[in-house]
């Protein structure tokens, strides 16, 4: 359950650059998950319900933008999409690749007011 | 600050008639662009920690495992092994009790429990507040016991030069595969409790099979805490970090040096 740390840290953010920007109201969070990330997005929305109770962004809907894993198989010599750690290479079937993208845990924007 | 909403305005009361804010219910909502990563401020804590460590040419580790994987007792008798060599502390996380310091101030080192409470794994500031109330072990080995979690403690770097995940042979053998994050971004497994095999349905080579397909990089030693079986293999490890983090240490503070030679010389 460590989305609850993660929420408390998007929280953290959100409440600093909307108050830095001189806005007092947060209404919407992007964030940008990658498909590959340590992070249970049932769970991450559960958490963001609890954690944004009392604050600037209580009512904040929380947008999740998926981004796909990606990679490199030096085998295939060529960029490959990958959506699990453990999937073969869909080119050549081995587990020599290496992740180029899918692993983000980024705040990307807020609709503040 | 204004009370009201936080904002930083220097009045401090309630808000007056002359106190308008240009968000003000009622405003237009704004986009602010923030792309920033979620685990920056950890990112943060834990470059701090990292650079306490090479200063002082300390060899970190953040072990992780299962609850029930021998963690503990093998931690204890590595201690045991190497505290007369050079100097080994601990910090552990358990969510309550000091229980495992207590058993690692038995076998030789210094230890301070971190009780996460409601947390299930350590973050790199309350590492960084574990490292004010133990003595740091210049020279030697710190061990970060984290807490008995193979799925949290994967993304959170601590400081640490490596992550070491301990698995035993009587848990499954697909945990590589269930648990990949935690298994992709450790640099060693040790495979303990090997005295048991003979007794669990436990196939080593599909294990490590497993742990290559989600981590080519991982070395892997197979050991028995409670027998010694294989330890002299992880302790040999454990010190060849230890002299690496030692010599970085010193080239650091002979390039310092060479600097502060070379101004003594420029201005003499």
């Amino acid at each position: 359950m460590h989305e609850f740390s993660l929420c408390e840290s998007i929280l953290e953010t959100v409440t600093e650059q909307t108050r830095r920007q001189g806005f007092s109201r947060v209404r919407r969070v992007w964030l940008e998950i990658g498909e590959l990330a340590n992070v249970e997005l049932d769970a991450l929305r559960f958490a963001f319900d609890v954690v944004r109770r009392d604050s600037m962004a209580a009512e904040a809907e929380l947008e999740i933008i998926t981004l796909p894993g990606r990679a490199w198989c030096p085998d295939c010599a060529q960029p490959v999409a990958v959506s699990q750690p453990f999937d073969p290479c869909p080119g050549c079937g081995g587990f020599h690749w290496r992740l180029t993208g899918g692993n983000e845990l980024r705040i990307k924007e807020l609709e503040v007011e | 600050m204004c009370a009201i909403c936080g904002c930083g305005h220097p009045e401090t009361g309630m808000h007056s008639p002359e106190h308008r804010h240009d968000h003000d219910p009622g405003a237009e909502a704004r986009r602010i662009t923030v792309e920033q990563d979620i685990l920056a401020k950890n990112a943060e804590f834990a470059a701090g920690n990292r650079q306490q460590f090479a200063h002082r040419g300390v060899f970190a580790l953040n072990l992780l495992s299962s609850p029930g994987s021998g963690k503990t007792t093998l931690l204890a008798r590595t201690v045991q092994a190497l505290h007369g060599e050079f100097p080994v502390a601990v910090i552990g996380g358990d969510q309550y009790t000091a229980h495992d310091a207590e058993r690692i101030q038995a076998a030789g080192a210094p230890a301070v429990q971190i009780n996460t409470g409601k947390g299930c794994h350590l973050d790199a500031h309350g590492v960084g507040h574990a490292l004010e109330r133990l003595p740091l072990p210049e020279g030697g080995i710190l061990f970060i016991e984290n807490v008995g979690n193979l799925v949290c403690p994967a993304d959170f770097d601590l400081g640490e030069a490596h992550k070491v995940v301990v698995l035993s042979v009587t848990e499954g053998e697909d945990k590589p595969l269930k648990y990949a994050n935690l298994f992709a971004a450790a640099g060693l497994l040790l495979l303990n409790k090997m005295d048991l095999l003979p007794y669990v349905d436990f196939d080593v080579a599909r294990c490590l099979d497993y742990a290559r397909r989600v981590n080519r990089d991982i070395q892997i030693l197979p050991l028995s805490a409670r027998t010694g079986e294989g330890l002299d293999a992880w302790l040999d490890w454990l010190r060849q970090g230890q002299r690496a983090a030692l010599r970085q240490q010193v080239e650091r503070l002979e390039r310092e040096l060479a600097a502060a030679r070379a101004r003594l010389t420029g201005s003499g």
